[in-house]
């Protein structure tokens, strides 16, 4: 039996931390993640868990700390946001390409400038290239649900990659929902002990990890990272059947809310989900046959399932929480018109700018983007692919 | 009561107005419902202007946005009438609840044009006698629980009643003060 609780997203997170008992977690507060350090810290006060806390100066060297303490052959777990991810930029590839399974929580946030704390997609969207598995979350019960599973994703021996759960600040980090927890000794047997084949610490087998690679071998190493992550999305898949064995929580690649037959849809990462799902019952209401494609999956993008399951549609808009400043939209946009290209009589398609910063959406404000989509419909015409939404274009007076 | 409740509180930094939106969340999951609680976030000051919000339903809630036409308003500060709209987007048949030794006509005047129904507590008085200090969050929430009737007196003062002997197990000499100001909280709320 599961058992029933109400927690913030962060103490989702910190819960799930405790349940898995890590060997190392190597940590620097910032705002919205620090909850998660600071609730760990206590169950190691408290002899809850028997991690090797290793509290640091920066998050580059939370990260470099992480590197250090997975490479020995430790399960090593972090948390961080916003500014904290870009610091830890450089060391997300040297966890990726060294292939060390390193858990990362994000907590999603703006990043300067102008400074704020809020919500916004930028930090972990910058991150997507650093060879780092991506996983994102609409709630607290999917941030724990996920964080459980990552585990076992980034440790499998086809994958061996570090990877990164994401879910919205304050949105649901801070906000107090319900959440069904599983039971302590079920995760611990879900996760299992961690035994990696290469470390270290392993006197038998010296070895070193991550020196200078030359020309004659760097590109076939380069390769074979591309390939763990490659085999990611299969063992993803087999990690959430087994979740869903245990919990009978079912989780995919992407989810899909009355998509089937929809002629309309919107594409959404994060806890817009949940306010898009009110929406869309909304609209169905008034006869419209609007859908959902919520992204779990970010890397590896699961690009061809993810055209299969929108090229019925007639209009879609793809929603970014973050603006990659490239003048075509944000990221997701960008990926999404990639796994449509090709795709014949493929749906028209926009990309909105939303959210950013924390700006809040609600259920009105989605609302307004499938009115846009059917507008699209009946006019037969796309207009700017590229837009912002609820944005002021002049000053209030 | 309509399937999700939605709460709208007002107070100011350090008063406990996050608090006791947490804490109505965690009473409300205790009689079997499906809660959110969260505060609205920014630089936060001693004394300044914050808000909290609750949802509280029978079904699952999915939405993810602050709250811009509540069924109550709290407001833990009265001061804060004269620079915030507390009842902007409160449904018609709403009711705003809020912390002043005046009555609800007396209080009326300074709500610029709300014509809905007003309940007042004196929560600092109750707080003041029953604590020895000005923690206005505790009967506030008494007086929330008492007008939005989302569970009855006798199973909150009971849910209560464990949670402060959880929560304060180290200094179990505050809990008969703190449930002194619930018990009175729900009687004096007009």
């Amino acid at each position: 039996m599961s058992i029933r609780e109400r927690l913030s997203g962060n103490e989702a997170i910190a819960t799930a931390m405790k349940q898995i008992n890590p060997d190392v977690v190597a940590a620097f507060p910032i705002t919205p993640s620090t909850e998660i350090p600071q609730y760990f810290s206590k169950y190691i006060a408290d002899g809850l868990v028997d991690t090797e806390f290793v509290p640091v100066e920066s998050e580059h060297s939370a990260m470099s700390a992480c590197v250090g303490s997975e490479s020995a052959g430790a399960r090593t777990m972090t948390a961080t946001s916003s500014c904290g991810l870009a610091l830890m930029h450089e060391i997300l590839y040297i966890a990726a390409s060294n292939r060390l399974p390193i858990t990362l929580a994000v907590v999603n946030r703006a990043l300067s400038g102008p400074i704020n704390i809020n919500a916004d997609h930028s930090d972990s969207m910058g991150s997507r290239d650093a060879g780092w598995i991506q996983i994102y979350s609409e709630s607290n019960q999917e941030a724990y649900d996920n964080f459980i599973q990552a585990v076992r994703i980034a440790e499998h021996k086809d994958v061996r990659l570090p990877i990164m759960v994401c879910q919205d600040g304050f949105i649901t980090s801070h906000a107090v929902e319900n959440i069904e927890l599983i039971e302590d000794d079920k995760v611990k047997e879900f996760v299992g002990e961690y035994n990696p084949k290469n470390y270290l610490l392993n006197n038998k087998q010296p070895m070193s990890i991550g020196p200078y690679d030359t020309p004659a071998y760097y590109m076939e190493h380069k390769r074979l990272q591309a390939e763990g992550m490659k085999n990611a999305k299969d063992v993803l898949l087999k990690v959430a059947k087994e979740f869903e064995n245990m919990t009978g929580r079912k989780y995919d690649l992407f989810e899909t809310y009355k998509l089937e037959d929809a002629d309309t849809a919107i594409v959404v990462i994060n806890s817009t989900a949940g306010t898009a799902k009110d929406a869309i019952d909304r609209l169905r209401k008034e006869g419209k046959k609007a859908g959902l494609l919520k992204i779990r999956l970010f890397r590896p993008f699961p690009a061809e399932e993810i055209a299969e399951a929108l090229k019925h549609l007639k209009a879609i808009a793809v929603m970014d929480r973050c603006d990659s400043f490239s003048n075509q939209g944000g990221p997701l946009g960008a990926d999404i018109k990639s796994a449509l290209y090709g795709t014949e009589n493929a749906p028209k398609l926009i990309n909105y700018v939303y959210g950013i910063g924390g700006r809040d959406v609600r259920v009105e404000n989605i609302i307004e983007v499938y009115d846009s989509l059917y507008e699209i419909i009946e006019t037969g015409k796309t207009g700017e692919t590229y837009r912002y939404l609820s944005v002021r274009e002049r000053e209030v007076e | 009561m309509p399937k999700t409740t939605e709460i709208r509180w007002h107070g100011r930094g350090g008063q406990g107005a996050k608090t006791a939106s947490l804490l109505l969340a965690d009473v409300a999951f205790n009689t079997g419902k499906y809660v959110q609680g969260f505060p609205e976030y920014g630089p936060e000051r001693m004394g300044a202007p914050i808000t909290a919000y609750n949802r509280i339903s029978d079904k699952k809630i999915r939405v993810h946005s602050n709250i811009y036409d509540p069924n109550f308003v709290v407001v833990v500060d009265e001061t804060l009438l004269e620079s915030i709209p507390v009842t902007k987007g409160l449904k018609p048949d709403g009711t705003v609840i809020i912390n002043t030794p005046k009555s609800p006509e007396e209080i009326r005047p300074q709500l610029k044009g709300w014509s809905g129904i007003i309940k007042t507590i004196d929560a600092r008085k109750i707080s003041e006698e029953a604590l020895g200090r000005n923690f206005p969050n505790t009967p506030m929430l008494a007086a929330v629980v008492k007008v939005s009737g989302i569970m009855d007196d006798k199973e909150f003062i009971s849910q209560m009643k464990h949670s402060f002997e959880h929560k304060f197990a180290s200094k179990p000499e505050v809990i008969s003060g703190n449930m002194n100001a619930l018990e009175r909280s729900l009687k004096e709320v007009r």
